[in-house]
C-alpha cells in the first residue's frame, strides 16, 4: 500500500484497528483527542466497540474488565489521565493482563499545559500506579515509528501478560506525516482460553484478580514479577544508534520528540567535525542500560549528555547505566516548550569545552 | 432418598469467610440459584467489589473478575462490551457502589449497560471495621461517627434506588430486603427478573438489598433484623422503583 499522510492521533488509532484491536475505551482530553474522535467514526465501520467513558479512571477499569474477557483493547490519554489510571495499571499489571495504553505526554505538574513534554517519565518507567511493577514502555519518535508501536505493542503486551504503554507527546499526535501500515505484519492474538473469561464452558473456571491473603503468595507473585522483567530485557530491549560507529567522543542520549532535534543537531555539529552521535531509547523500560555502559567503556566515548523535555528523569537511567564514569551533561526545556536545534547546538559545543574534549579541532 | 436443599451448581465448595449472621452468604446463594436456574453458568461472568465479599470470585463456580473498590460497574462495562453474549454481573457493598464509585454505577446505568448490579446495603463499612457509609443512617454510631452520624456534618444516607430511578434511560430498579424469609423470598423475584432483563437484552437492572452486619453494628444477627426492619425500612421503603416500561 502506497504511504498515507496521517495525523499522528488518528494513524495511533488506525494502527490499533490494524492490529486487531477492535475496542477503545476513552475520554477525551486535549491533544489526543482525535484518537477518540477517529474510533468513534472508524469502529462501528469495522464492527467494533467504542465507548466514551465517565473519565480515565471508569476508561482505565473499562480496558481492565475488557482485557480480561480476552480481548485486544486500547486507551489513549495525556498526563491528567494518565494519573487517573494509575490504579487501573496497577490492577492490570497485577492481574497479568495485556492491554496497551498510549500517554500523549503534556506539560505539567498540574493541569500544566497541552504542548509537548516528556514531563512523565518516572510515571511511566519506574511503576506509576502503587506497587512494584513495570509497564513495558515504548517511545516512537515520528508518526511512522509510532504506527508500528502501535502494532508491535499487542504481540507484546500478549508475550508478558502485561500492559504495554506508548508515550509521545503533541508534536507527534498533532503533526501530519507520511504512514505506512504495511511496514509492520499484524500478528495473530495468543490463545487466551486459559485465562480470559469468556464463560466456562467445557473448562474450569477463569478467574481475573489480584488479592493474595498470603504473604508468601504475594512475595512469590513479586519474584516471579522480576522474572518477567529481566526477560523483557533480555529480549524485548530495543534502541537506535545514530552516528555512533565512528568512535565518536560524545554520546547524547535523547528519545521521542528531542530525539529529532537532537538529530538534526548532531547532522550540523558532525559538519563542522565534532565527533559526536545519539543513542535513541524506543523501548524506555526494559531501558538501553547495557548498550550504554558499552559505550562508556569504550576507549574513545569521553562524555555523555542528555537532552529531555523534563527536569532531568532519564538522566538518572543514563548515570546508571555508565555507573556515573563521567559527569553527565544536562540540557532541558519544559512546560510545553521543545528545545530548538540552535540551542541544542549551543548546549553541546559548550558541553565539548567543558569536558575537554578535542570538538571541531579533531 | 429424596435430596431436598444441595449447594447450588454455580458455588464452589470453599467455605465462606463472613461473619455468623451476615447476609452476605445469603445473597451469594441466591444469585447462584439463579444462575442455576436460568442455565446461565458457562456464559456468566461475576465482578467482585472491594469490601467484605471481595472474595466472591472463590464462592461462585463461574468465570469472574475483580475490580478495583468502586470500579465494577466499568469493568462490567468493559466486559459486556466486547463480549456481549455474556451474562454480566457486579455484587457491590455500599461503599463500594454509593461512596468511592458513586461515577461508575451512574454512569453505567445511565448509558443503559446491560449489566445486573446486586447492591447489598448494610449501613455501614464492614471489611475496614464498620466506619460510616454513605447509607449510614442519621444518629447511628459507627467507627467514625462515634457519637451518631450528624446529618449536619455528612448528610443525609443516599437513597441509591430512588436516585438511580431518576435516570431517563430505561431500566429496572428494585430495592428489597434480607431481614425475614418472606423478603428473602420477593428478593430472590427481584433478582431473577434482573438476570431475565439482562438475557432479553433490554435493559441495565439493579437490585438493592437491604442486609445486616451484625458485626459493626455491634449487636446479634436477630437484634440485627430487628434493627433493619425498626430503622432502615421507614428510610429506605422497598419495591419496584423502575421498569423499563416506565415513561
Ligand atoms: C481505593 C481504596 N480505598 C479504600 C480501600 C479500603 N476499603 C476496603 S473495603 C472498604 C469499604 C467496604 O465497605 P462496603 O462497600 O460497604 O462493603 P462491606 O464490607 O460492608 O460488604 C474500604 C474503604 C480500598 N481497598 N481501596
Ligand atoms: S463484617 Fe459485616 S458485612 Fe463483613 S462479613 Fe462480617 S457481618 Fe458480614
Amino acid at each position: 500500500m502506497p504511504k498515507i499522510l496521517m495525523k499522528g492521533a488518528e494513524a495511533i488509532g488506525e494502527a490499533a484497528i490494524r492490529a486487531g484491536c477492535l475496542s477503545y475505551f476513552g475520554y477525551p482530553i486535549t491533544p489526543q483527542s482525535e484518537v477518540g474522535e477517529y474510533m468513534s467514526r472508524r469502529l462501528p465501520e469495522v464492527g467494533g466497540v467504542f465507548v466514551q467513558a465517565e473519565s480515565e479512571v471508569a476508561a482505565s477499569q473499562m480496558i481492565y474488565g475488557a482485557s480480561g474477557a480476552g480481548v485486544r483493547v486500547m486507551t489513549t490519554t495525556s498526563s491528567p489521565g494518565f494519573s487517573l489510571m494509575a490504579e487501573a495499571m496497577s490492577y492490570i499489571a497485577a492481574s497479568e493482563l495485556p492491554a496497551v495504553v498510549v500517554n500523549i505526554v503534556r506539560g505539567g505538574p498540574g493541569l500544566g499545559g497541552i504542548l509537548p513534554s516528556q514531563g512523565d517519565y518516572f510515571q511511566a518507567v519506574k511503576g506509576g500506579g502503587h506497587g512494584d511493577y513495570r509497564c513495558l514502555v515504548l517511545a516512537p519518535a515520528t508518526v511512522q515509528e509510532f504506527v508500528e508501536c502501535v502494532m508491535k505493542a499487542f504481540p507484546l503486551a500478549e508475550k508478558y501478560l502485561n500492559p504495554v504503554l506508548l508515550i509521545g507527546d503533541g508534536m507527534i499526535a498533532q503533526m501530519m506525516e507520511p504512514v505506512d501500515f504495511d511496514a509492520v505484519k499484524t500478528e495473530p492474538q495468543r490463545d487466551v482460553e486459559a485465562w480470559a473469561t469468556t464463560g466456562c464452558k467445557d473448562r474450569p473456571r477463569n478467574v481475573v484478580e489480584c488479592l493474595w491473603l498470603d504473604p508468601k503468595l504475594c512475595e512469590d507473585f513479586n519474584f516471579e514479577l522480576i522474572e518477567k522483567y529481566k526477560k523483557m530485557a533480555a529480549e524485548d530491549c530495543y534502541f537506535e544508534e545514530y552516528e555512533l560507529d565512528d568512535q565518536p567522543e560524545m554520546v547524547v542520549v535523547a528519545y521521542g520528540t528531542t530525539s529529532r532535534i537532537v538529530r538534526t543537531a548532531i547532522e550540523e555539529l558532525r559538519k563542522d567535525g565534532y565527533k559526536l552521535g545519539m543513542l535513541r531509547p524506543i523501548t524506555l523500560f526494559p531501558f538501553p542500560f547495557d548498550r550504554l555502559r558499552a559505550l562508556s567503556e569504550t576507549a574513545h566515548v569521553k562524555a555523555f549528555s542528555v537532552i529531555e523535555m523534563s527536569q532531568g528523569q532519564m538522566i538518572e537511567d543514563v548515570r546508571w547505566a555508565i555507573r556515573d564514569k563521567f559527569p553527565v551533561g544536562f540540557f532541558c526545556r519544559m512546560g510545553g516548550i521543545v528545545p530548538s536545534p540552535e540551542e541544542v547546538i549551543d548546549f553541546l559545543k559548550q558541553e565539548f569545552v567543558t569536558r575537554g574534549l578535542k570538538g571541531a579541532k579533531s | 432418598m429424596k435430596t431436598i436443599f444441595e449447594r447450588p451448581q454455580s458455588m464452589t465448595k470453599a467455605e465462606t469467610h463472613y461473619c455468623p449472621g451476615c447476609t452476605h452468604g445469603v445473597a451469594h446463594r441466591m444469585v447462584a440459584e439463579i444462575i442455576d436456574e436460568l442455565g446461565i453458568r458457562e456464559k456468566t461472568v461475576g465482578i467482585a467489589p472491594v469490601g467484605c465479599s471481595v472474595l466472591i470470585y472463590r464462592y461462585m463456580d463461574t468465570d469472574m473478575q475483580s475490580a478495583a473498590h468502586g470500579r465494577a460497574p466499568a469493568v462490567a462495562t468493559g466486559v459486556k462490551r466486547v463480549r456481549p453474549e455474556l451474562c454480566v454481573y457486579t455484587y457491590q457493598g455500599d461503599g463500594d457502589l454509593a461512596s468511592i464509585g458513586m461515577g461508575e454505577i451512574v454512569h453505567a446505568a445511565n448509558r443503559g449497560e446491560k449489566i445486573t448490579v446486586v447492591f447489598i446495603n448494610n449501613a455501614v463499612y464492614g471489611m475496614t471495621g464498620g466506619q460510616m457509609a454513605p447509607t449510614t443512617m442519621p444518629g447511628q454510631k459507627t467507627t467514625t461517627s462515634p457519637k451518631g452520624r450528624d446529618v449536619a456534618q455528612s448528610g443525609m444516607p443516599i437513597r441509591m434506588a430512588e436516585l438511580l430511578s431518576t435516570l431517563r434511560t430505561p431500566s429496572y430498579v428494585v430495592r428489597s430486603s434480607l431481614h425475614t424469609p418472606h423478603h428473602i423470598i420477593q428478593s430472590k423475584q427481584a433478582l431473577r427478573r434482573a438476570f431475565q432483563y439482562q438475557l432479553a437484552g433490554t435493559c441495565f437492572s439493579f437490585v438493592e438489598l437491604l442486609s445486616i452486619c451484625p458485626t459493626n453494628w455491634g449487636i446479634t444477627p436477630v437484634q440485627s433484623n430487628k434493627w433493619l426492619e425498626e430503622t432502615m425500612l421507614p428510610y429506605y421503603p422497598l419495591g419496584i422503583f423502575k421498569t423499563p416500561e416506565d415513561k
